[in-house]
C-alpha cells in the first residue's frame, strides 16, 4: 500500500455515522423560500469561496467568524475534524447562510459558527435554529455547547434561547465563556424560534442541488464577484 | 403675517452611520440642503432638532458645534428638543423666527445617532421620555405602550394582527424605492403573516406587535432651508410654502387620559394646522404620518380626519393609501421602513413633503399632482405632537 495513503489514514480522525439532517424550507419575510439542507463534503470548497471575502471585514466581527469558519470547513474537507457537519441555506440555489458544528460524543454537541450573507431577513437566526434542531431532535443529543463571538450572536443565542452559563467548561473555540442549550431549553423555545416545512417539494429542493456563489455581499459595499 | 417657504432640502441615508460623528452627519444633510437652495452662507438662524446627543453621544451644545462645522458664524443657533418630535418642533421654531422678523433665512437640521448603542439601550433611551415615577420604573417602553394601545384598539374596533401587516407591506414597498431608507427590503403578506413560518419569521416583540410592525433603530439626519417668501426669488428652486403648523400637548402619563385611544394632541395639532392653512382633511393630497409602530399610521390617519375612527383599515385594505391610491400615506416608507432616528424624523417628513410637492420623488413613489402634504410628528406617546402642512405654490 502507498505509504502516503497509509499515513493519511493514520492522520484522519474516526468518523461516526451521523443521521442526516432532513432538508426543510422556510418562507422568509420577503416571501422568498430558503431551503436548508446538509452540505456534502465535496461542496466545501465552494463554501470556502463564499466565506473568503469576509475574512478581513472587522464590522460585526465577520473577520473572526469568517476566519475560524474557513478553518473549520477546511478541516472538515481535509478530514482533520472529527464528526463535523455543515448546513447551508439557499434561495434559488444562492448561498445565503451557513452553519456548522460537531458531535463530541453521542450526548454532547459542539456548536461552531453561524454566518449569514444575505442580511435583514433573519436567515442567521433560522440557521442557528436548524443547527439546534439537528443536535436535539435529529441526533437526539442531551446538550449543546455554544459560545458567541459577537453581540448579535449573544442576543440571538444566549438571550433568545435563555441559555445557561457553564463557564467552568471550555468550549472548543478557545475557551470563550460557554453556554449550554439543554433539551428542555430547546423545546421551551421551539415554538417561538424554530420553524420550517418538510418534506421540501421536489422542484424547490432541486434549486438547492447546485450551490451558487453570492454575487455581492451587503457587508462589503461595492464588492462584486 | 410673513409667508414662509422651504427652498432647500437635504437628507442622509438612514441606517447604521455609527462610523461617523453626529455633527458630521448633520453637517452633511445641512450642506445638501444649502446646495439644493443654491447658497453657501447667509443663514441668519440655525435651529437644531435632536433628542439625545447629551445621553447617546455625550455631547451637548450640538447647535454650536454644527454652526462652527458649517462656518456659519455668527448665525443665531438654538437646540430644540421635543423627544421624537424634535425635528418638527425645530421647524416650527424656524418658522416663528422668520414670521417674527428676527430672521429671513433659517437652516433647520435635525439628526440622531442611535446605533452606537445596543437596541436594548436605544429602547431604554427612548423610554426616558415616559413618566419617571409612574411609567418608566415599571418597565414601560414605547413598544410596550404601543402594544397596549394596539390591544385596546383591537378590542374596540376588531382590528387583527394580519391587517396590521398590510401597512408594513405597503411601507416596505415604498421604502424599497427610497434611496435614503434604512430598510430597502420588500416584505410580503405571505412572508410576515400568512405562511406557516410567519410566527417565527415575524416574531412578537411586544404582543400583539411583531418585528415587522415596528420601526428599526436608525442613525441619520435631514435638513431644510426656509426663508421669507418675499425673498425667495434669489434661491435656486421655487419655494414650497408652509401653509399651516399646529402643535398640541396631552397628559404626560397616558393613564391620565379619559380614553387612551383618544389621541387628542394629534387631533388638536392637525386642526390648528388646517385652520392656519384654510383647508380641511379632504384637501390633503398625501401625508407622512409618524408610524413608529404601524398602529400609529392607522390611528393618526383617523385623528387628522382622513377616516372615521376604526375605519382607516378599510381604506388600507382597498389600497387607497398606496402611492397610486386616493390618499397616499407614507410614500417615503414611513418610520416603519425608512427608519426612525428619533430627533431627525420630523425634518425627514418635511423633506419628503417638499420632494413630493416639487415632483422630485423617485420613480414609483411620486404622488400624482400633489397640492398639499401633511406631516404629523408624534412626541412621547402622543403627549407632544406637531402637524405641518406644506403647499405647492
Amino acid at each position: 500500500m502507498n505509504i502516503a495513503y497509509e499515513l493519511e489514514m493514520k492522520l484522519r480522525p474516526p468518523q461516526k455515522e451521523m443521521l442526516p439532517y432532513p432538508p426543510k424550507f422556510i418562507t422568509l419575510a420577503s416571501g422568498e423560500k430558503m431551503v436548508i439542507r446538509q452540505v456534502k463534503r465535496e461542496e466545501i470548497p465552494l463554501l470556502l469561496e463564499v466565506i473568503e471575502p469576509l475574512i478581513k471585514i472587522e464590522k460585526d466581527f465577520y473577520d473572526i467568524v469568517a476566519a475560524r469558519f474557513y478553518a473549520e470547513l477546511l478541516g472538515f474537507f481535509r478530514y482533520r475534524v472529527r464528526d463535523e457537519y455543515c448546513l447551508v441555506g439557499t434561495i434559488d440555489g444562492v448561498v445565503t447562510s451557513i452553519c456548522n458544528g460537531r458531535l463530541v460524543n453521542d450526548d454532547l454537541g459542539m456548536s461552531y459558527h453561524t454566518m449569514t450573507i444575505k442580511r435583514g431577513l433573519r436567515c442567521g437566526a433560522q440557521m442557528f435554529a436548524a443547527k439546534m434542531e439537528y443536535h436535539i431532535e435529529i441526533l437526539n443529543q442531551k446538550e449543546v455547547f455554544i459560545v458567541a463571538e459577537s453581540p448579535i450572536g449573544f442576543r440571538r443565542w444566549m438571550i433568545e434561547y435563555q441559555l445557561v452559563p457553564r463557564f467552568h467548561v471550555q468550549h472548543e473555540l478557545g475557551g470563550v465563556p460557554t453556554y449550554i442549550l439543554t433539551r428542555d431549553l430547546y423545546f421551551a423555545a421551539k415554538e417561538r424560534l424554530v420553524t420550517g416545512t418538510r418534506p421540501v417539494p421536489k422542484g424547490l429542493l432541486e434549486t438547492s442541488d447546485t450551490l451558487i456563489l453570492p454575487e455581492e455581499y451587503p457587508q462589503i459595499p461595492g464588492w462584486r464577484r | 403675517m410673513r409667508k414662509v417657504g422651504v427652498v432647500g432640502i437635504g437628507h442622509t441615508k438612514f441606517g447604521n452611520l455609527s462610523d461617523y460623528e453626529l455633527v458630521d452627519i448633520m453637517a452633511y444633510a445641512s450642506l445638501n440642503a444649502m446646495e439644493d437652495a443654491g447658497i453657501d452662507g447667509g443663514i441668519d438662524q440655525v435651529m437644531v432638532g435632536n433628542m439625545g446627543a447629551g445621553m447617546l453621544n455625550h455631547q451637548t451644545g450640538i447647535e454650536s458645534a454644527l454652526v462652527s462645522t458649517l462656518n456659519l458664524e455668527p448665525a443665531m443657533a438654538e437646540l430644540v428638543s421635543n423627544g421624537p418630535a424634535s425635528g418638527s418642533s425645530a421647524f416650527k421654531m424656524g418658522y416663528m423666527a422668520i414670521v417674527s422678523g428676527m430672521a429671513d433665512v433659517v437652516l433647520v437640521t435635525a439628526g440622531e445617532q442611535m446605533r452606537r448603542i445596543t437596541g436594548w439601550e436605544a429602547t431604554d433611551f427612548v423610554a426616558t421620555l415616559s413618566h419617571p415615577e409612574v411609567e418608566y420604573p415599571y418597565g414601560l417602553t414605547l413598544p410596550a405602550f404601543a402594544a397596549m394601545f394596539t390591544r385596546a384598539y383591537m378590542a374596540k374596533y376588531g382590528l387583527t394582527e394580519r391587517q396590521l401587516s398590510l401597512i408594513s407591506v405597503k411601507d416596505h414597498l415604498n421604502a424599497e424605492k427610497n434611496p435614503f431608507a434604512h430598510v430597502q427590503l420588500p416584505v410580503t403578506m405571505e412572508g410576515i403573516a400568512d405562511s406557516s413560518h410567519a410566527s417565527v419569521v415575524n416574531s412578537y416583540v411586544s404582543e400583539p406587535l411583531r418585528l415587522y410592525h415596528m420601526c428599526p433603530v436608525s442613525d441619520g439626519a435631514a435638513s431644510v432651508v426656509m426663508c421669507a417668501m418675499d425673498g425667495a426669488a434669489r434661491f435656486k428652486k421655487k419655494p414650497v410654502r408652509i401653509a399651516g403648523i399646529g402643535s398640541a400637548t396631552d397628559t404626560h402619563c397616558v393613564h391620565n387620559r379619559k380614553d387612551p385611544l383618544d389621541l387628542k394632541a394629534v387631533r388638536l395639532a392637525a386642526e390648528t394646522a388646517y385652520k392656519m392653512a384654510g383647508i380641511g382633511p379632504k384637501d390633503i393630497s398625501f401625508a407622512e404620518l409618524h408610524d413608529a409602530f404601524v398602529i400609529l399610521e392607522l390611528c393618526l390617519a383617523e385623528e387628522v380626519g382622513f377616516f372615521k375612527k376604526g375605519k382607516a383599515i378599510e381604506a388600507i385594505e382597498k389600497g387607497e393609501t398606496e402611492v397610486s391610491g386616493r390618499l397616499p400615506i407614507n410614500p417615503s416608507g414611513g418610520l416603519k421602513a425608512k427608519g426612525h432616528p428619533v430627533g431627525a424624523t420630523g425634518i425627514s417628513q418635511i423633506y419628503e413633503l417638499v420632494k413630493q410637492l416639487r415632483g422630485e420623488a423617485e420613480k414609483g413613489r411620486q404622488v400624482k399632482n400633489p397640492k398639499y402634504g401633511l406631516a404629523v410628528n408624534f412626541g412621547g406617546f402622543g403627549n407632544n405632537v406637531v402637524a405641518t402642512i406644506l403647499a405647492k405654490e
